[in-house]
Parts: C-alpha cells; sequence; structure tokens
C-alpha cells in the first residue's frame, strides 16, 4: 500500500487520444481528482496517442514512431498518469519491447517505469480518501482486460468505489469475461466482437443496476455505443466522472 | 490459398458458427463449468503462480536441450525394448505407421485420443489403405460416427448434445435401443467398443509426456481406453511431437499436476498411464512390440525463434481455449484447424504458414486471459501480436516464419501511415483535433461493422486539451 | 528412416544459441502429513471421485470379499499373486477365484466376458490426489485392474504418500520403472456427453480401496 514517500508533487497526465477527441470530460476530471489532493497535474499540450493501434495491428514501424513522438512529450522522471488500463499498459509492458534495441530504449524503459492507470496512481500513490455525496445508487463495474490481465490492477477501482457509502457495486455474470472491443479487432472481426458485446450487455443489464463505470473509455464506447444502439437504459461512466461526481463539494 | 481466400473462408465459418445459437449455448454451458471446476483447483494464487514458474521452467529447459533429450530418450527406448522412428512430417509418419501395421498384418486398430494423429489425419490414411483405424475415446468415437473433426483438443465432442450422439449411435448401432440417457449411452459406448479392443490387431496412442530418463512413455486419460489401447493389443505405436519429451521423471508430477487441473479441473485423472517396455519374458499381456514415432512437422523450425518457441512448452491441456471470450462465440470448428482457440492460432500460423491460415490471428481481442491461465506461462498474446506483425511485414526472410507478410495489403498500410503522419506529429495531431472536434457533425453515421452493433461516438465539441487550458491546467 | 532422424537432430542442433534458460524453482515445501491426516485426505480424495473406500484391519480384507463381493453379483474373481494365495485358503465357494497364469493371447474372450472382478495388490497410494498406484507383475498383470468390472485395491496405510512427487523421489522410482507403472485415481470416467459425467466407460465401473491397517 501507498507510502507517503511514494506520493509525488506533480505529475503527467496522459489523456489518450480517445478521451483528449471523444470524452475530454473524462479527462478533467481525471486530472481534477489529482489536482484536488494536492498534485500538480501537468497536460504536455503535443501529446497524441500511445501507439497501441498500429502495434495491435503488426504495424510496428508505424507504432514505434507515433511512440517516439509520445515519449518525447513526457520528458522529465515524474510519473505519468493515464485515464485508461490499455493505454498504460502499452506503455509500461510493451514500449520496452517496441523500443528494444533502439537508441531511445533507456528513455522508453523509463518512462514505462513510472507511467500509472489513474485508479492504480490514486490508490497506490495517493492514497486517495472519499466521502460520498451523492444519492444512493447501484451500479456495476467493468474491469478493463488490460487492467486486470496485464497490469494485474482490477482490484482498484473496486477498493475506490468501496469508499462511497451510498453506492451499491451489483455483480455480474462472466464478470472477468472481455466486453469484445480490442482496438482494431472490433473492426477486423465485426460480427465476434458485436456478438461479444452483446453478451456483456445483457450480463450488465441482468445485475438491475443503472450505471455500468470502467477504467477505460475504449471498453466504455464499445459497451455504451452497443447499449445505445439495442435502446436500453443503462449508462456506460469512465471512474473518473463517476467519482469527481459523486465527491465534489460544488456539486 | 492466397491470403485474400484464407480470410474469406474463415469470415464464412465464423458466420455460420456465429449463426448457430444452439452451438453457441452448448459452449458457452461447457466453458462456464471448466473455467469454475478449474478454479476451484487453484485457491491459492500465489501457491499457482509457484507452480506454474515451475512447470514452464521445466518444460523451458527440457526445449533448451532437447536435441541431447531426444538423443537420451531414444537410447533408453530402444535399451526398454521401444523402437524409435522419427518422421520430418504427417506424410512420413503416416507412411512409417502403415509400414509397421502392415508388417503385423493389421487390419483393424483401435486409437486412443490423440491430436497428433489429427495432426497426420492418421485415420484417412490408413482408411485409404484398407487399415480401419477405430476412435475409442468416447468422444472421438461420436465424431468418428458423426464423420466430424474436433471441436476441442480436450473435451472433442462438446459441441455435440446428447440427443444428436443418441441418434448417431442408434444409425450406425441399430442393435442398441434408442436413448438419451447419458448412462445408457454410455454403456452402449463400452459394449460397441470392448469387443474391438477385445480384437483389434494393434493400438494406437499419443503420448502426454515422455521421460528421457527412464525412457518412458505417459498417457493421460480418464476413460481407460487409453490403457485398452495401449495394453490389449500385440501391437502399441504411440506417435507424438519432438518437444514432448522431459528430462526427469521427477518433472512429470509437477506438469501432470497442473495438466489435469488447468484441463478439466480434476485433481487427477482417473488413470495415469507410464509405459517403459514392451512385454517382457514371462508376462502375461502387454503388447509384445512398442514403437514411437517422434514427428517434427515444423517444430523444430518453431524452435529456431527465441520468442515463438515459447510455443513449445504447451501441454494441451485446453486451458486457453476454455477462458477464450472469442473460442466461447465461434467454437473450434470455425478456426478449420486441429488446434483451434488461442493456441491454435499461435500453433498453426507456424505450422502451415501465414499465408495459409494467418488469419486467425485476426480473431483475438488481446484480452489476454489465456496468458493468465496457461500452466506453462506461454505469453500468448505477445505470440498473435508477433504473428501479427509477422503476417504483413516487409522484411522477409528466408528463416522466418512461413508466409510471412502474406497479409499485407495496400489499403492497410496506407491508413496506417496516413495514422502515422497525423498521430507522430504534435503540429500535424492538433489540426486533426481542430477539423475533427469542429466538424464533428460531419462524423460519418456508419462505420462497417462496428456501426452494425453500435452507435458511432461523434468527437468532443472541444478536445481535452482546449478544455485543460481553460480550466487552468499547466501545459508546460 | 534414419535421415529424418538426422535432418531433425541436426535442425535442433544448429541453434543451440537460444537463451532461455531458467532454473527450475524447487518445490515448495508444502507441510507433511501424519499418518491419520493422509488415511482422511486419501479417502476423502477417492470418495469425490466416486470410489469406495473402505478402512479394515490387516486380515480382514478376504472377510470383506466374502461378505460383499456375493452381493454385488460377482461370481467369478480375477487374482493373483500374494492376494491369490491368500484368497485361495479363504474364498467363499461361491466365488470362483479365476488366475491369469497364461498368456493374454489364450484367454481373451474369456477375460472380456466372463470375469466379474478383481483384486490387485499396489505400490501404495498417494493422499493429495487420492491415487492408488498400481505396479503389474507376472503374477498380477496390467489388464487385472482394466477389465472387470469391479477392481478391488489393497492398499497398506503405511505405503501412503503425500504426493505423487513425493512418492517417485522417496520410492526412486527413476531407478526401478517397472514394464508399466499405474497411478489410477477412481473409476473409469467420461464427460463426452454434454460434461456429464458417466463411470464405466471402458473400464471398471468401480473402484473399491481396502486400505488396510
Amino acid at each position: 500500500m501507498a507510502m507517503s514517500s511514494d506520493r509525488p508533487s506533480e505529475v503527467y497526465f496522459l489523456a489518450t487520444c480517445l478521451t483528449d477527441l471523444l470524452y475530454p470530460r473524462v479527462g478533467l476530471a481525471g486530472m481534477e481528482l489529482i489536482r484536488r489532493a494536492g498534485v500538480r497535474v501537468i497536460y504536455p499540450k503535443r501529446q497524441s496517442c500511445c501507439g497501441q493501434p498500429a502495434y495491435n495491428s503488426g504495424y510496428r514501424d508505424e507504432a514505434l514512431k507515433v511512440a517516439r513522438h509520445q515519449l518525447s512529450c513526457f520528458p522529465r522522471n515524474i510519473p505519468v498518469v493515464v485515464p485508461s488500463g490499455s493505454c498504460a499498459g502499452m506503455v509500461s509492458h510493451h514500449w520496452p519491447e517496441l523500443f528494444a534495441g533502439k537508441p531511445d530504449e533507456a528513455e522508453a524503459v523509463n518512462m514505462a517505469g513510472r507511467t500509472f492507470e489513474l485508479t492504480q496512481f490514486l490508490v497506490d500513490h495517493l492514497d486517495l480518501q472519499l466521502e460520498d455525496l451523492g444519492e444512493p445508487t447501484e451500479i456495476v463495474v467493468h474491469t478493463s482486460c488490460s487492467s486486470r490481465n496485464e497490469l494485474g490492477i482490477e482490484e482498484r477501482i473496486e477498493s475506490l468505489l468501496a469508499q462511497l457509502s451510498n453506492v451499491t457495486v451489483r455483480e455480474q455474470a462472466r464478470k472477468a469475461e472481455c466486453c469484445g472491443f480490442g482496438g482494431t479487432f472490433s473492426i477486423k472481426q465485426p460480427d465476434i466482437s458485436g456478438a461479444m458485446v452483446q453478451d456483456k450487455c445483457d450480463a450488465l443489464e441482468q445485475t438491475g443496476a443503472t450505471r455500468v463505470v470502467s477504467q477505460d473509455c475504449g471498453c466504455l464506447m464499445n459497451i455504451g455505443g452497443a447499449l445505445e444502439k439495442q435502446g436500453r437504459t443503462l449508462q456506460p461512466q469512465h471512474i473518473a466522472e463517476f467519482l469527481l461526481e459523486r465527491t465534489n463539494v460544488s456539486n | 490459398m492466397s491470403a485474400t481466400n484464407q480470410s474469406k473462408a474463415f469470415q464464412s465459418r465464423i458466420g455460420e458458427a456465429l449463426g448457430n445459437q444452439q452451438a453457441h449455448t452448448n459452449f458457452r454451458s461447457a466453458m462456464n463449468m471448466l473455467m469454475e471446476n478449474r478454479l476451484k483447483q487453484f485457491p491459492d494464487q500465489e501457491e499457482l503462480l509457484h507452480k506454474r514458474q515451475r512447470a514452464d521452467a521445466i518444460r523451458a529447459h527440457a526445449l533448451r536441450n532437447l536435441p541431447t533429450l531426444l538423443e537420451k530418450l531414444e537410447q533408453k527406448l530402444v535399451e526398454n525394448g521401444i523402437q524409435v522412428h522419427w518422421a520430418e512430417n504427417g506424410e512420413e509418419a503416416n507412411a512409417l505407421i502403415h509400414q509397421l501395421l502392415s508388417q503385423a498384418g493389421a487390419r483393424s486398430v483401435v486409437k486412443g485420443k490423440s491430436m497428433v494423429s489429427e495432426e497426420i489425419d492418421l485415420n484417412h490414411y490408413m482408411e485409404e489403405r484398407g487399415i480401419k483405424v477405430l476412435e475409442s475415446d468416447l468422444g472421438e468415437f461420436i465424431l468418428q460416427l458423426a464423420g466430424e473433426t474436433p471441436s476441442h483438443i480436450v473435451m472433442p465432442a462438446i459441441h455435440k448434445s446428447k440427443q444428436d450422439i443418441a441418434e448417431l449411435i442408434h444409425k450406425h448401432y441399430p442393435e442398441h435401443p434408442y436413448s438419451e440417457d447419458v448412462d445408457t449411452l454410455t454403456q452402449q459406448a463400452r459394449q460397441i467398443l470392448r469387443d474391438k479392443f477385445c480384437h483389434a490387431d494393434a493400438g494406437i496412442s499419443g503420448v502426454n509426456f515422455m521421460v528421457a530418463e527412464t525412457g518412458t512413455l505417459c498417457l493421460v486419460e480418464n476413460e481407460g481406453n487409453g490403457r485398452m489401447s495401449t495394453t490389449v493389443p500385440p501391437i502399441h505405436i504411440a506417435v507424438t511431437g519432438i518437444e514432448k519429451v522431459v528430462e526427469s521423471l521427477s518433472d512429470v508430477p509437477p506438469l501432470l499436476e497442473l495438466l489435469t487441473k488447468s484441463a478439466t479441473g480434476q485433481p487427477i485423472t482417473a488413470y495415469f498411464n507410464m509405459i517403459t517396455r514392451p512385454r517382457q519374458r514371462g508376462e502375461m499381456d502387454g503388447p509384445q512390440e512398442v514403437h514411437l514415432v517422434l514427428l517434427d512437422n515444423g517444430r523444430s523450425h518453431i524452435r529456431r525463434d527465441e520468442e515463438l518457441l515459447d510455443t513449445l512448452r504447451c501441454i494441451r491441456c485446453g486451458s486457453c481455449i476454455n477462458h477464450c471470450p472469442v473460442y466461447v462465440q465461434v467454437g473450434g470448428h470455425a478456426y478449420g484447424t486441429v488446434y483451434p482457440g488461442p493456441i491454435g492460432s499461435v500453433l498453426e500460423p507456424m505450422r502451415q504458414g501465414l499465408d495459409k491460415i494467418g488469419a486467425l490471428t485476426s480473431a483475438c481481442s488481446l484480452c489476454g486471459a489465456c496468458g493468465q491461465v496457461c500452466p506453462v506461462q506461454i505469453p500468448l498474446p505477445k505470440l498473435i501480436n508477433r504473428l501479427r506483425a509477422e503476417a504483413v511485414t516487409q522484411q522477409v526472410e528466408t528463416q522466418g516464419v512461413k508466409g510471412q507478410g502474406s497479409l499485407r495489403k495496400l489499403l492497410e498500410v496506407w491508413t496506417w501511415k496516413g495514422w502515422r503522419l497525423i498521430f507522430g506529429s504534435g503540429l500535424r495531431y492538433r489540426l486533426f483535433k481542430l477539423l475533427a472536434t469542429r466538424l464533428r457533425r460531419l462524423t460519418p453515421p456508419k462505420m462497417g461493422g462496428w456501426s452494425r452493433y453500435r452507435t458511432i461516438a461523434k468527437p468532443a465539441s472541444r478536445s481535452l486539451d482546449e478544455m485543460a487550458a481553460k480550466a487552468g491546467f499547466d501545459h508546460e | 528412416m534414419s535421415n529424418a532422424r538426422e535432418a531433425v537432430l541436426g535442425r535442433l542442433r544448429t541453434n543451440g544459441s537460444i537463451q532461455m534458460g531458467r532454473s527450475i524453482p524447487p518445490q515448495v515445501d508444502y507441510s507433511s502429513l501424519g499418518l491419520n491426516e493422509k488415511r482422511e485426505l486419501f479417502t476423502q480424495r477417492l470418495q469425490a471421485a466416486h470410489a469406495e473406500v473402505h478402512h479394515l484391519q490387516d486380515g480382514d480384507w478376504v472377510n470383506w470379499i466374502n461378505r460383499e463381493l456375493p452381493q454385488r453379483g460377482v461370481s467369478c474373481l480375477l487374482a493373483g499373486g500374494v492376494p491369490a494365495e491368500e484368497l485361495e485358503q479363504r474364498v467363499v465357494s461361491t466365488i470362483k477365484l479365476q488366475r491369469y497364469q497364461q498368456p493374454i493371447e489364450s484367454w481373451k474372450e474369456e477375460l472380456f466376458s466372463q470375469v466379474d472382478a478383481s483384486v490387485t495388490s499396489t505400490e501404495g497410494g498417494i493422499a493429495s490426489t487420492g491415487t492408488v498406484v498400481v505396479w503389474p507383475t507376472p503374477q498380477e498383470p496390467r489388464l487385472v485392474s482394466l477389465v472387470p468390472s469391479i477392481h478391488v485395491a489393497l492398499v497398506d496405510s503405511e505405503r501412503l504418500h503425500d504426493t505423487f512427487e513425493q512418492m517417485v523421489n522417496d520410492d526412486r522410482w527413476a531407478e526401478r520403472m517397472p514394464t508399466n507403472a499405474l497411478l489410477i485415481s477412481g473409476p473409469s470416467k467420461t464427460a463426452d456427453i454434454q460434461q456429464v459425467i458417466a463411470y464405466g466407460v471402458h473400464g471398471p465401473k468401480q473402484l473399491i480401496v481396502l486400505l488396510l491397517g
């Protein structure tokens, strides 16, 4: 668990391209949660993408070039916080492979070692304490596969939610199963991906929860898009927004 | 098959599989049960990790010393009286086995479950030459009656309902009354197959582990058909891949434990059969001749690559398949290969070539569930990713994976080049964002297969970097 | 096809550069079990696998056979070695004691169709998995524990081990592997029809373990 010496005075925020372009409010919420805890948050303006889409499609040269640009945006030796398990996993786990043998390998490995997913950072480094100011509600959590299988931090989101006294977390069937997003997988194998997200939506809805909360915008775009297409009432929301909404005095 | 054709064929198999709701229900309930049963066997995650590390190291050690261990194994087997044969590929293995069967005048053969025999399509080869090879594992027996291939490496007939099976047995053996009762069906199969065991001229089996130290062939099973096939007929021919060797007898228990627990959630199977010699003077049963056919079939090629050789650690438990969210949707036949699921998506393209079956690597969301459960820690997602890169690479090497670069398509290449131009530069990316946010109304309402199942997410009216500045966050 | 041998080994030897050396982590030292714990675990595991276990005094097992097997319709009992010697003295007259003193070829049909049950001695047992360890011998051949519908295995409590790994190492198996060694952990079973477990698909329908001493 977090020690006070782990608590940095400033951090970089790596927004991810999905958040930047489609879900900026998620990024703002994540940054606000950190700032509210008394930590300076720096948003490097030139940042773009971690390179994951190309990397997972086999286009490693292209992935490397984009990753290299991203690397140049986070030069100082301070933590990098990412509101996505998938992108955090790309940097912390796959950059060392992607940059292996390249002249900038050391910098990439360095950044890999100081990159954290948002809930991981809030729990392990800030030991964030939350007070629930919201109405009683029932939610269900979808943990991204990268947070679970790659980073092994699946319980962080649950421990944050456990601090919220008015929030009941329902458990869905096959909790650990992938929602079917998988980045370019959903484009290359749309029908398999479609069948997977259908099963996921069914399982989530069967809990009777009103909201599905996750730490990854990719999963939420997939699940949320499918829920909307089917006209279901279950609402998707990123954990950062959910936490901020329920704990912000000004709300 | 050309790259386009293999993708089309794969998509058509996927379409067919996804249309079969009954099969999906069958797979779903079977996989749920297999996952639950496995979990019950590993209550302590730390202990499990240690066991997986140990099993991984045992297999890695064996693969590192593979040529030495194979020679040692051969020497011990020969000392023990077991005859050893080597085959470069399936054709050679089949020819060898056929020759052995012919020499013995064998017409009727019983076979225990063996994925390697599926790999080399042994049954057809022998049948074309007038030798009937009867599958004796109940699941395989059912599939042989149906004229189908396995849809799972451990539970081959998992896609069949008991009604399907009842009809098959009654149709082929009308002397047995139609019944949908599982015990009755099982007893019918017992009667049919006992007679075959009793009269078979030869038995064929696979091997789970080969022990170099003692020259021992180990077989894991629940039914007893493996023991029957390797004990009752006068000749036993075992066929297996060269990678199945381990150095010492003490390497076996840790692997056996993880194999059965990972595969079906059993602490151990009903039978673990360790064969070290043919029948010795004074012994009353067991085959007089035991042969081992060691098959390469691309394995030595896979071992050349530092990363890909991890695949050869596989002990064929099928746990990756049981936990695969894609497999549970499409089932085993959609893959169109002997080995389905994550291990198949890695092994088959390496074995057959990316130009033949590389499209399998697209049927993976890289969720990582397979890598988490693999008892020998094969990094399956990493290998699938690597093969995707091999499939589209421009640098084709003679020593590389077969069919390198064969899935490289111009449209895709230019898409990623365009993507790189935009996302690889702060300036261009910001310009792109400006356009996307300001022209968000022009977002296309349909995007291929994505919008078949979901609505499209439009860009926000302002990107985060604009909003962050307004909210007073530092840009540095 | 010795050229295949040379070709395969040749290819394997040329890539001797592979760097995957990892030392094998040792077995974690799990606490060893006392005799009573072993008996209990052994019994519990076997029962979970649908086997019967009876705890008997050393000399009592023939009485058990005489009492129980006729009730289960056994009239022809296959045995060899020491168990057969004891049975010969004391088995009830309603059970015909069948010996296995000729090669299988001369009485295969009879073995498959006329023997109801068998008794074998064992090398011992494994508590953690509920396993009976059988090393067939010329007196007690391999098919004795496989073909009849009921297999009765005699296990000496003193020869129970915690795990398979311990047994292999403690009893120095590597130095003395028999023609065939068998771990038997329940009756023959299958789950190939809709994952429903059914017993006695090819081998014994019942495994009865008599734990002695």
